[in-house]
């Protein structure tokens, strides 16, 4: 039997990827990274910023995102976000803009806990990709 | 009779019309093609989304303390209507049909005692409503810079939204826009999103669940964002509906700018005959006459 599953990535443009040959999948879910396996149970979670790793036959890939919403059912893995970026695409000038946008963000004191834990979340996450 | 002269200009008036239509025919093609096919892409998300929060909120446990982006203030006395039409005019009955839907409502709510609210998005909504409905207003938007519907500028009319239900400003939502079916059929849409309607609710599937954090956590997070994703899609409707509308508009346009040109045509060589006749006989009496 094999141990793969599929993978569907959706932003509100387009079906940003699919892919039926992965073996496990690492979200940056709510409460801390998360690794998804074959046959896992269902589950809805949602994602904080952070690097989604697929880890495939036909080699890994690793993606920024900033939020999303994880549903895991009958070996279909859905990834819902508004923002994605394919880190093999990005190029470091794009990561600079992403990390001054954040920490803009997050120097703001007018915010809510949660909306700086998330600002936070972001520089952390683009401070250890370049 | 109008003179040779008068009718040639009609004619070369009528014909770079026509130019004209058949040239913003063919954009607006190009341009449906490419509306249609985001409309298109952009169904999965929001059909997703739309999935996900109804397995949460048949999971949930404690409907009295659902969130009340889904179950509503529990009073219906002040509506926000979101009317999005375009920006730009000449596309056959595109926003009339909006208008005409939106004002049937406002109609229905005003007379049954309920406060009324307007946000516009387009600037020809706003033309259009600010005569009779100019003091319901409260906001007018429009994104003419912006060239094709983005994600961005739906979530800024999405946050707004939900910063003016948190500061209790009104109690239920509803947008409206074109529901693309085809080229020649664009269908008035009326759809209420706050709070959320849960038409054909037992479609959820009946697996149960696991949630991490909480149900009530996630949908907090996830409400909001489906108020965006469902006003996005609204505008990629909205823009593919434009597109087919102003492409039979200007295909109509067209076909009639030819009919008239045919008319002033037949016309024009009805009236050199005449001319030619009329300086015969003058010409044959003179010489008879002689």
């Amino acid at each position: 039997m094999s141990e793969e599953f599929k993978v569907e990535i959706v932003n509100p443009e387009k079906s940003f990827l699919v892919k039926d040959d992965v073996s496990e999948v690492v979200v940056p879910a709510f409460e801390g990274e998360m690794g998804i396996l074959k046959d896992h149970i269902s589950i809805i979670s949602f994602l904080k910023p952070g690097i989604i790793k697929i880890l495939s036959k036909s080699g890994d890939e690793n993606y920024y995102v900033e939020d999303g919403i994880v549903e895991f059912k009958n070996n279909n893995l859905s990834i819902l976000t508004s923002t994605i970026f394919n880190l093999a695409d990005m190029d470091k000038s794009k990561q600079q803009d992403l990390l001054k946008q954040a920490e803009e963000e997050a120097n703001k004191t007018d915010i809510n806990d949660q909306s700086k834990y998330l600002a936070d979340q972001k520089v952390e996450v683009l401070k250890t990709l370049n | 009779m109008a003179s040779l002269d008068d009718l040639k200009k009609r004619i070369a008036s009528v014909k770079s019309t026509q130019k004209i239509t058949k040239a913003m025919k063919m954009v607006a093609a190009a341009k449906l093609r490419r509306a249609q096919e985001s409309a298109e892409k952009g169904r999965p998300y929001s059909e997703k989304m739309n999935n996900v929060i109804l397995n949460l909120s048949n999971g949930i446990s404690d409907k009295e303390n659902a969130p009340k982006l889904l179950s509503g203030t529990g009073q219906e006395k002040t509506h926000l209507c979101v009317v999005m039409t375009s920006d730009r005019g000449l596309c056959g009955g595109f926003n009339s049909n909006i208008i005409k839907k939106a004002k049937s409502y406002f109609g229905k709510i005003l007379d049954e005692g309920k406060e009324l609210k307007i946000i516009t998005v387009g600037s020809k909504g706003n033309d259009q409503l600010k005569r009779v409905y100019g003091d319901k207003i409260i906001e007018n938007i429009s994104f003419k810079e912006s060239k094709n519907a983005n994600y961005f500028d739906a979530d800024k009319v999405g946050k707004m939204v939900i910063e003016k239900f948190e500061a209790e400003e009104f109690d239920v939502c509803t947008i409206f826009y074109n529901q693309f079916k085809n080229v020649i059929t664009q269908i008035p849409q009326a759809q209420q999103i706050i709070p959320l309607n849960n038409e054909g609710e037992e479609k959820g599937s009946e697996e149960s669940y696991e949630f991490e954090p909480d149900e009530d956590e996630i949908l907090s997070n996830l409400l909001p964002k489906n108020i965006s994703t469902q006003i996005f899609k609204a505008m990629l409707e909205n823009s593919a509906s434009e597109q087919g509308s102003r492409m039979s508009a200007m295909d109509n346009a067209t076909r009639n700018a030819g009919e008239m040109v045919d008319k002033l045509t037949i016309e024009y060589n009805r009236s050199r005959q005449a001319a030619i006749t009329k300086e015969l006989i003058e010409i044959i009496s003179g010489a008879e006459s002689l």
